[in-house]
């Protein structure tokens, strides 16, 4: 406090009188005017927009007349592959939080901070994140051909004695490829994530709890861990909101198929709304989804009551 | 006392074998790159080669197909439209953050809680979730099937983490320089242009390496604001080949090892940057 009146101080006394306050207070317009005007225009505007369009039977040729209040959202949410979408994104969004999150947590400790060869492993875990999702995609295309004689995976269940199954094809497996393509690609920023985070523990803290005769398994649980609070919640922040959308990866291999078993809201999302076109629909949905990933944000904000610094990755 | 302790360190350190741990490591090692092993391979294989043998080692390998793809202006149009959004973007990022990362971090002003908390709320509306209506808006502007649409919407869209990261580094260089500066008779703008964005590089380089790679690999956008096949960038044109040679495996996969190369020689050049990014992001509460 005494820091600051002094700054203050010496910043109204400095010389150029009155001057500095009002060049201080263009300097702030001119420097945050340009964040303000774009991020105004294509981000908070259009979802204002939208929520108009989407009380509108509109094929997006002319103007939007035809108005029909909540109708549009009366048959999102009663249409039966909507509800299905939602449920995948929830789906995977569980599988990451269960399998994914605890997998990279478990690996980031066991290699733990130094050893001989960690930045080349961590070169090589973290290369598919920079990969792009349909360079991604296409290689598990590939990999998952229902065809042992051409996908490597098959090859390799056949090889073992198992039935080559169709991964992408199936509906009670698509999934469940989807998801293993997910963890390849993004296995390596959680597990990046939580080295950061490990590296941030102060050795001196785990020293003590080991001098005051703590074994392995009460230093990860009372020290580590809790330690690793806030990366654990933005690790698990980014994966939900990363799991609820979805889109690239998902659309290049399966196109949300077979029958639907791969939809998630984003594709159902680009289906109606970019190649049927129905641009009032569409609209619907996308607030739709904008509402989902919404609540999930406040909800995560509120319930954690920590504000964590988040990476847009 | 000092001795015991650490030997008793070294002996919980011991506790996990060593051995286990590069098991593991290793293993992992190879579910990563085997895919990726396996496309390289397909790349340098004929269209029969992939078919007899898709996964094996291509002996001799064939570069034919790498010919073909490379004298083909396709690809060197999707690369330089991608160039072109890659430089853009990661420019409009870089200039538009620092400015208004350099106001949250060293200046003060009524409602400054408010303004950022406004801006950072691109947070929760991730692109695929907002591009519809963005779509509708770009063709309010008449700016449909134009690089610059790409540019901008990538651009807004990755204001708000950006600005996040930054605002983290500006926090960490000394308030002291400031107000030297100040009393030396430096401008507000003086200060970070001559002072905080040198001292600053190194944030810099890692929101300009993150936004490189994000604009890179974006797919979506694109794809949802370029219909002419000549303004196709790298990953929508990957998808588009894909889906047309999707017969011939061994082409496309060259196509898709040529996509990659770029994001994986910037990638070993710039890990250190991409990494402290991302961490810098995220791991600080």
């Amino acid at each position: 406090m005494a820091v600051e009146t002094h700054r203050q101080f010496r910043k109204d006394f400095d010389g150029s009188g009155l001057n500095r306050k009002t060049k201080d207070r263009i300097t702030i317009i001119v420097f945050l005017l340009p964040a303000i005007i774009l991020f105004t225009i294509f981000v908070i505007y259009p979802v204002f927009r939208s929520v108009y369009f989407s009380l509108f039977d509109w094929n997006g040729l002319g103007p939007a007349t035809d108005f029909i209040g909540l109708e549009n959202y009366q048959r999102i949410l009663s249409d039966k592959i909507f509800q299905k979408a939602v449920v995948n994104n929830l789906m995977i969004a569980g599988l990451s939080l269960l399998v994914q999150l605890p997998l990279s947590l478990a690996i980031a400790i066991m290699v733990g901070k130094d050893f001989p060869g960690r930045g080349l492993f961590r070169t090589i875990f973290f290369l598919p994140y920079v990969l792009s999702e349909v360079i991604t995609a296409i290689i598990w295309l590939g990999l998952f051909n229902p065809n042992p004689d051409r996908g490597f995976i098959n090859a390799i269940l056949v090889f073992l004695g198992f039935e080559s199954r169709a991964f992408l094809g199936d509906p009670e497996l698509v999934l469940f490829s989807i998801f293993i393509v997910l963890s390849w690609k993004y296995f390596g920023l959680h597990m990046l994530l939580f080295m950061a985070g490990l590296q941030n523990i102060p050795h001196e803290i785990e020293e003590a709890a080991v001098i005051d005769g703590a074994n392995q398994a009460q230093l990860l649980t009372h020290i580590t861990i809790p330690l690793l609070g806030s990366t654990i919640r933005t690790s698990a922040y980014l994966s939900v909101l990363g799991s609820l959308t979805q889109f690239t990866l998902i659309w290049v291999m399966t196109k949300g198929g077979p029958i639907n078993a791969s939809e998630v809201m984003s594709t159902y999302m680009y289906r109606y709304g970019f190649v049927r076109f129905w641009l009032g629909y569409g609209s619907a949905v996308a607030i739709v989804m904008l509402l989902i990933a919404l609540i999930f944000s406040l909800i995560y904000r509120n319930l954690l009551q920590r504000r964590d610094y988040l990476a847009e990755v | 006392m000092t001795d015991l302790s650490l030997q008793k360190v070294r002996k919980v350190k011991k506790a996990i074998p060593v051995a286990i741990k590069y098991i593991v490591l290793i293993g992992l090692t190879m579910v990563i790159l085997t895919p990726i092993v396996i496309l390289i391979f397909g790349s340098l294989k004929t269209r029969g080669g992939m078919y007899s043998r898709p996964y094996t080692i291509p002996n001799p390998p064939r570069i034919e197909n790498y010919v073909r793809v490379l004298t083909q202006d396709v690809f060197w149009g999707m690369l330089i439209n991608s160039i072109v959004v890659m430089v853009g973007t990661t420019f409009g990022v870089v200039f538009i953050c620092s400015l208004a990362a350099f106001v949250f971090s060293h200046m003060n002003f009524k409602g400054k809680g408010l303004v950022f908390n406004f801006i950072t709320l691109g947070l929760m509306f991730p692109i695929t979730v907002a591009i519809m209506p963005v779509y509708l808006v770009i063709r309010e502007l008449n700016l449909t099937d134009s690089l610059l649409a790409v540019i901008l919407v990538q651009t807004a869209f990755n204001i708000s983490g950006n600005i996040i990261i930054l605002r983290n580094f500006f926090d960490a260089i000394p308030r002291d320089l400031q107000d030297a500066a100040y009393m030396d008779g430096c401008t507000a703008f003086d200060y970070f242009w001559r002072i905080l964005l040198p001292l600053a590089k190194p944030g810099i380089s890692a929101v300009a390496a993150l936004t490189m790679i994000v604009s890179w690999n974006d797919l979506l956008t694109p794809l949802i604001l370029i219909n002419t096949d000549r303004r196709w960038t790298l990953p929508l044109g990957t998808m588009q080949f894909q889906g047309q040679y999707g017969q011939d495996l061994a082409l496309v996969a060259t196509f898709v090892t040529l996509s990659a190369v770029p994001t994986v020689i910037f990638y070993l050049f710039a890990e250190k940057q991409i990494v402290s990014g991302l961490t810098a992001g995220a791991v600080k509460g």
